[in-house]
């Protein structure tokens, strides 16, 4: 997959990746930096079009960004200042989803942001957050929508650490409940190896598949061997 | 404890210095015998308040000129955010932005006046036409840096949720840009303000009747000294009354979503640089 620079300059992002995602996984991508792991995302987003080969989502070909494809960024500002971290779960689903009532949307948005643990900050408003509560909100917005599939670009890389693996246990909970699938963009190994069902490795760019690790058959290994592949992969 | 200037609220000191002021401006003028034909005293001004506010000729002054003010306001800040928003939808909007308000922003507005004399004659449509130009630009060029600055987070957001037309100019881009908007329209105000006035004062002279700037201009006419300054009071209070309307209007809107700092905390920082200055002579 190429883009183009603003300079008109052709960038090869990714070049000949091809996965399936299966219903219900938890599938990560990690690389080096510069490997094209965010072009890759905003391309299932739907917010950049590939130059070649074919993405679909339920058999259907990607054409543009949709709520079916929720995407939760690593930027604490993805929600809108203007309205209360209820309101912004309320308006994503009354824009999104035709025909909720208003009453509807504030009830689910309670039950939402109770799921992702911050029911009782529903009346603030996002700068009155922390990093980490502006992330459960952000992805409390997406999973209100149901959407097929969670697209989560590294949103807990600019958390300190302890927050960052409390919020991926929380994730994997949530997971758990909903039965969504997600593709989950890092450039940490261990979140990878702690979150995901299978680990896309991608080369440094223009990033090529390296290999898809199964972690589960990966077993304790799993961390080292991710290790390896990257180390070879920057090397190469 | 040792009395402290900044310890007081901040209304009170400048309450506590507009009184000094008059008090000093009004002894001045009974102890150094100042001719009243050329300078009046605060209590003649007060008196001159006092009557014509009663007989109405004050008020009657203030409602035209701000009746003047805010439509002619209104339509250039219409036209503002409509050359703001082709300014980021196309390029050659956002050029013809450019070029525009580099031509008329230097320009003061009141100095067509004598041109909008001859397309509209001695009518309040010619300080309209006036207002509006000295309007525009202020609220263009903030409106569209708005609409710019509005992160490509927030934008892409808008677009998962499919947002599209008016939804997303309603519901994102202007709530977006609303500091810079309401920036835009301070700026605009202030100009239109002054505009309103100069305009009035040529109209007066030329024996037009109308708002505040032909009472001050009549007035000289009959050499009532107090009630110039009476004019010029009013002006003074009535743009402080509309800072406070703005001020209200950002706390309750951008302060209350963090989106810009509290009026009171941007004038605040003056006394916290003074403290500091102080702390640091205080250290060894």
């Amino acid at each position: 997959m190429t883009y183009r620079e603003r300079t008109g300059k052709r960038v090869v992002a990714v070049d000949s990746v091809s996965f399936d995602i299966g219903r219900g996984e938890k599938f990560v991508v990690i690389g080096p930096s510069g490997c094209g792991k965010t072009t890759l995302l905003k391309a299932i987003g739907g917010f950049m079009r590939p130059s070649g080969g074919r993405l679909t989502i339920e058999g259907r070909p990607i054409a543009s960004p949709g709520p079916d494809r929720m995407v939760v960024f690593q930027d604490f500002d993805q929600l809108f200042p203007w309205r209360t971290v209820r309101g912004n779960v309320a308006y994503a689903q009354r824009v999104a989803k035709g025909g909720v009532s208003k009453e509807a949307a504030r009830k689910h948005a309670d039950a939402v942001l109770d799921l992702v643990g911050i029911g009782h900050a529903a009346d603030r408003y996002p700068h009155q957050l922390s990093g980490g509560m502006k992330q459960r909100a952000a992805i409390a917005r997406a999973i209100a929508l149901e959407p097929t599939l969670l697209l989560l670009d590294e949103p807990f890389g600019a958390l300190d650490a302890i927050t960052r693996t409390k919020m991926q246990r929380e994730l994997l909970a949530i997971h758990e409940r909903l039965g969504l699938s997600i593709v989950l963009i890092t450039h940490s190994i261990e979140e990878a190896a702690a979150v995901g069902d299978r680990v896309l490795v991608l080369t440094r760019g223009p990033g090529r598949v390296r290999e898809i690790v199964d972690v589960k058959s990966a077993g304790a290994n799993a961390v080292t061997y991710l290790h390896q592949l990257l180390d070879e992969g920057a090397a190469a | 404890m040792r009395f402290r200037w900044t310890n007081l609220n901040p209304t009170l000191r400048r309450a506590i210095l507009v009184v000094m002021i008059i008090v000093v401006w009004q002894l001045w003028i009974t102890l150094a015998h100042v001719p009243q034909l050329l300078f009046a005293a605060p209590l003649d001004v007060a008196q001159t308040f006092v009557t014509d506010i009663g007989n109405g000729s004050l008020v009657g002054a203030t409602v035209h000129t701000l009746e003047i003010l805010i439509i002619g306001m209104a339509i250039g800040g219409a036209i503002g955010i409509v050359l703001a928003a082709f300014g980021v939808l196309s390029s050659v909007g956002h050029d013809l932005l450019r070029v525009l308000t580099s031509a008329f922003n230097p320009l003061p507005a009141v100095a067509v006046l004598p041109l909008a004399m001859l397309w509209f004659g001695l009518t309040p449509n010619s300080i309209i036409f006036v207002v509006a130009l000295a309007a525009i630009w202020p609220v263009a060029l903030n409106t569209e840096s708005g609409f710019r600055t509005i992160s490509s987070t927030l934008r892409m957001v808008a677009q998962n949720l499919g947002l599209r037309g008016p939804r997303l100019v309603f519901d994102v881009l202007l709530p977006g840009a609303l500091p810079q908007i309401i920036t835009g329209a301070k700026t605009s105000w202030a100009f239109g303000w002054r505009t309103v006035v100069a305009a009035e004062l040529v109209f007066g002279v030329a024996g037009a009747a109308g708002g505040l700037g032909w009472y001050i201009s009549n007035a000289r006419y009959y050499l009532q000294t107090p009630a110039m300054f009476a004019g010029l009071v009013t002006i003074s209070v009535l743009g402080l009354l509309v800072e406070a309307l703005f001020n209200a209007v950002e706390s309750r809107t951008v302060v209350r979503w963090g989106m810009s700092l509290a009026p009171e905390a941007r004038e605040e920082a003056p006394a916290a640089l003074e403290e500091e200055a102080a702390r640091e002579l205080v250290a060894p």
